[in-house]
Parts: C-alpha cells; structure tokens; sequence
C-alpha cells in the first residue's frame, strides 16, 4: 500500500499577486509499513504534503500514486482511498463532536457502511489500542481530559482500519508523559497492524527515536530523505533551515571535538550512553 | 519584597452532573503557599491537570481563591476594588496566539491594553513604540498580526502586556503551539525582558529547556505544590520528576544514566558544556590533559569563549 509522490507542485493562488508555490517538485515513496517522520519550520510544507497524501489537496502539476494508481486518474474512488489513508490532523480533539466517546468513534465506520455491530466492534478495538479504557466509552467526549480527547481523536481514525496513518503534531501541547504516551501507542500499532505510520513533528528528539526514515522539507522542497542518523549528520545544514539536530548530536560532536572517540550518529540517549561508556573503557 | 504571594490558597470548584446528581467537588489547588519576589524569574512544571493553570489565574485574579488568600504586589485579590490595578500590575499571556489579538494593526493590538487603562493617547503611543522595540517587533508595527507567525504573534502579545508597565507577565505555556524557532524567539523575548526591565517572569511550561535559565522552579501535582528550588536542584532529582509526569532535560537524562553505571558525574548537570567537561575529567582522572591544553592553546579565541561558559568549579 505505497504512497508515491512524483514531481508534485503545488501552487497557491497561481496566476495572481499572491501566488505562493507550498510545494516544489517534490518526489518522495513512502513504503509499506514504515514509520516515517516529516520534519520542517512553520511554512516549510509539511501541512500541504500529507494533504496531498489522501487527495484532500490536488497537485498543480506531478502525479499522486497510491498503490501505483494514480489517484486523480479519472476513474479512481478518492472518497475510498481516504479510509485507507487516514488523517489525524492538529490538536484533533477539537473535532469530536458526538454525545459520547464510542458514537464518536463509530461515526467513520458508519460512513464506511458498516453495521451497528462492525462500527461497534472497531470502535472499541480502535479504543482498546490506544488506551482509553472501557468507563470512559458512554461518557461526553467533553468530560475527558486533553490526553485522553487526543486518544479518542485518533481511534476515531484507525477505527476505519486504514493502511496508512498519517499524525499532524500529535503530542503538541501534552506534558512530557503524555507525549511517550502517545507516541509510544503509535509506534505500538505500527507494528501490531503492520500499517505505515507518518508523523509529522517540531521535536527531534521524537524522531530520532521512533522513525526509520525522515523526510526535511525546506521552503516547500525536498531537502533530505534518509534514515534519521544520516540526516541529523547534516546538523550544520539543519541549523540553516531553522532546525536543528537532537541535543545528543551536539554532545557527541563535542565529546569528539574534545578527543574522546565517540559515535557521533548517536542520535539516542541509550546510543550516546553506550557509546560514552564504550569510548571510555567502561564496557 | 514578594510581588506574588500565595496564603494557604485552596481553589476547589463544583462539578454538577446530569439531572440533579450531587454536585462533585474538585480540589483544583490545595493549601498551595509560595512566594515570589520582585525581578525573578520562575518556571512552574506539572503534568495536564496538575493545577498550574488554576494557580497562575490566581495572580492576575482571574480566580480568586475559596480558602486562604493571594497578594499581588501587597493587594488582596478578594478585594473587588483592587482589581484593574492587580490586572495592571500583573499581566497575562495565554497559550493560543490567535485567541489573543484584538486589533487588525499590530501597534492598535499593542495599544489596547494602556487604552482601556485611560492613559492620555501621547503616552499611549510613546508606550506602544517602547514596547514593541523592546520585544523586537517594531518593524512589524503596521502589518497585519494575522500575517505573523506563532512565535511573532506571541511577541506581539507579549509587548500588549508590556505597554501595561506591569510587574510582573504570567505566562500560560506561550510556546506549546509554535516551532522551535518561534519558542527561542518568544523565551528570548521574555529573557531579555526580565533582565533589562527586571519584570518578574512567571512561565508555566512543559518544555525543560525552557527551565534551566529560572532562578527558581516551582512542581504542581494534584493541585499541591510539591517541589521548588533552583533548576539544578530540581533537575537533581529524575526519578521523582518521572513519577510526576515530567521530564528532565536530554542531557541531564544522559548525565543520570550514565551516573547509574557507575560514571563519577555529578546530578542536575544542565548544559552541554557541562556535561562535556564532567566526562573529560573522568577520562582525565581529573587532571587537564595535554591534548586539551594544547587544543585550547592553538586557538585562543575559543579558549575565551570556553572560559566564559565553562563552570569554574568543574575545571
């Protein structure tokens, strides 16, 4: 169930004073059943590229591939291909609308066309997963806490069983537990569900941890794709763009500035442990 | 003298449920006493729900307590009469940049607050072009907020309770929303602000690199407070703080661990520098290597810059 983008543009407002292009040439694959993270400043992009991902926006020019169709081919079911790749957009607890937590769950099962039982049976496995336990399920989503909206927000999402997630900043605005929280039951259901996970995020530190692949963009293009070692060894080109590496980068470099033989792709605190104790003989 | 002092403050509120069910009671600040003097810098920490909201609504008396009392520069904020002057001198930025601006231009936005103070129109502006310059925004005096981005509305929030000549900025997680970029601008901003001015800071954050430069740092949890002292002695203490929801800078995490292995470094370790001279003096067994002095002494300049960083009394 991959997603390729193939020379994708995208243009605000073409053809007037406040033409903008969000997108520039940008070609990417996201394959099956990865954990990928997209990073980039405020304005970079970021929001454009995943709408692009489940047809929410069409490309000014370049193709959209999922499973190698193209999805703005004149026949393909775009309204399909949204419960296959589902979107969790920003601070999604503002979107439960429902009078209670498992009629909000059920609501896109529903659409799908699925009977009471079904919709109840994925809602209550999709809140099963993330956590959010069953004396929660008749109560208003409104009663509930920011962490626990946010929960309900995303199986909302993966009660349509979609092949692919794709999370917007999902651990903004949490406190330090609620963010492993979270991140942690997503990168628990990549594996159980085999689904590709893509989430989008202002921390490093969560990347380095959890990704296999990072995708940067800068001022709307492509500036890396690779695995989140390779791309944090750019720290200085990072640093340029109004990012920066993992605070581990920095003290690795600095360890190694100083000539202590130390990893410097350590992008984890249990790397940069291990390589510490390593390079000074304690291991 | 205290700018800010809590007095057995208890904050409890009513729950009501569905068709006349009793009314649940929910102690939102416990028997909290804390105070705060003039010119510091204070960070609050505690998970979602631990109470840091209800409490930092206490000192601009946005809530006024139901036990014990709260002082905002020596007046009670039980005191109806007191209160424009309480929200004069203390003042408030909230989390959501967009939820705050109430003007279409960036110095009519700024304006607002000394407007409704009825500060003769002169001072007004005089007031709106130090504030702004003060913050870094003066370029941005004609646009249009809504064309700012997160870190830059936030300055522009930040100057509006400037142009107030407060006290004292309360500060409810300004930076959860923004980027990296626009979270070192705003806590720059607000740096600056306390050093230059000494405006009495209070950020309330969930960010720890935010912490390390607080003279003081004050834990919620369950509406009680339940640690203060300075970041490193807050920092010292990573196992209680995990218990508590929260987090500990990356480096200071590193140090910790490594310390359980039987590394000789010492806790609350907050800076990289730090951290880097801690490891070379266990591979130094103390002593300043050869290696280093002779690295330091090719290049002078960087020496300098060191020296300056450097905890004189780790070297």
């Amino acid at each position: 169930m991959s997603i390729r983008l193939d020379h994708v543009t995208y243009t605000y407002s073409p053809g007037t004073a406040y033409e903008m292009h969000a997108l520039k040439d940008v070609s990417l694959e996201l394959p099956d059943g990865h954990f990928i993270g997209i990073i980039g400043h405020t304005g970079s992009g970021k929001s454009t590229l995943i709408q692009h991902l489940n047809g929410l926006m069409r490309p000014t020019s370049g193709h959209v591939y999922f499973n190698d169709e193209d999805i703005w081919g004149e026949k393909y079911d775009r309204r399909n291909l949204r419960f296959h790749v589902g979107l969790v957009f920003q601070y999604p607890e503002y979107q439960l609308f429902e009078t209670d937590v498992i009629t909000d769950v059920c609501f896109g099962p529903k659409n799908q066309g699925l009977s009471e039982e079904d919709r109840m049976k994925r809602a209550e496995e999709a809140l099963r997963q993330v956590g959010v336990d069953e004396s929660l399920f008749r109560k208003s989503p409104f009663e509930l806490s920011g962490g626990q909206k946010r929960r309900v927000a995303i199986a909302g999402v993966l009660a349509m069983n979609p092949d692919v997630l794709v999370l917007d900043e999902p651990t903004a605005g949490l406190d330090p537990m609620g963010r492993d929280e979270i991140l942690g039951t997503v990168a628990g259901l990549q594996k159980q569900r085999g689904i590709t996970v893509v989430l989008v995020s202002h921390s490093m530190e969560d990347v380095a941890e959890y990704v296999d692949q990072l995708i940067v963009m800068n001022h709307g293009e492509k500036a890396f794709d690779a695995p989140p070692r390779e791309v944090f060894s750019h720290y200085k080109e990072l640093e340029k763009m109004g990012l920066a590496a993992p605070q581990m980068t920095y003290i690795m470099h600095a360890l190694k500035e100083r000539g202590l033989d130390v990893d410097v792709h350590a992008t984890t605190i249990e790397e940069a442990e291990e390589s510490i104790l390593h390079a000074l003989g304690r291991k | 003298m205290s700018i800010i002092k809590a007095d057995n403050l208890n904050y409890d509120y009513l729950e009501y449920g569905e068709d006349g069910e009793k009314p649940e009671i929910t102690h939102a600040v416990r028997d909290v006493n804390l105070k705060i003097k003039e010119g510091q810098f204070i960070a609050i920490l505690g998970h979602n729900g631990s109470g840091k909201s209800t409490l930092a609504k206490h000192m601009n008396a946005l809530l006024v307590p139901t036990g014990g009392t709260m002082w905002v520069d020596q007046m009670d904020t039980h005191e109806d009469d007191e209160v424009w002057d309480i929200r004069q001198r203390a003042g408030m930025v909230f989390q959501n940049p967009d939820n705050q601006i109430v003007s279409s231009v960036v110095e009519e936005d700024v304006g607002f607050g000394p407007e409704n103070l009825g500060v003769p129109t002169d001072e007004i502006w005089k007031r709106v072009d130090d504030s702004l310059r003060k913050t870094g925004m003066i370029a941005y005096r004609h646009h249009s907020p809504n064309k700012l981005s997160g870190g830059q509305k936030q300055r522009v929030a930040i100057a509006g309770v400037m142009a107030m000549k407060p006290k004292c900025i309360i500060m409810d997680e300004p930076t959860a929303m923004l980027d990296p970029n626009g979270r070192h601008e705003v806590i720059q901003a607000v740096r600056d602000l306390n050093k230059s001015e000494g405006v009495t800071v209070i950020l309330i954050t969930h960010y720890m690199e935010e912490v390390i430069y607080a003279d003081n740092v004050f834990v919620m949890d369950e509406g009680r407070l339940v640690m203060q002292g300075t970041p490193r002695e807050i920092f010292s203490h990573v196992d209680e703080l995990h218990e508590l929801r929260l987090d500990v800078p990356h480096v200071t995490q590193l140090a910790h661990a490594l310390r359980l292995k039987g590394l000789d470094i010492p806790e609350g370790i907050l800076s990289i520098d730090e951290f880097v001279d801690a490891i070379m003096k266990i591979r130094d067994g103390g002593a300043v290597s050869d290696e280093r002095k002779q690295a330091l002494g090719e290049n002078p300049e960087e020496r300098e810059n060191k020296a300056d960083r450097e905890n004189p009394s780790l070297t």
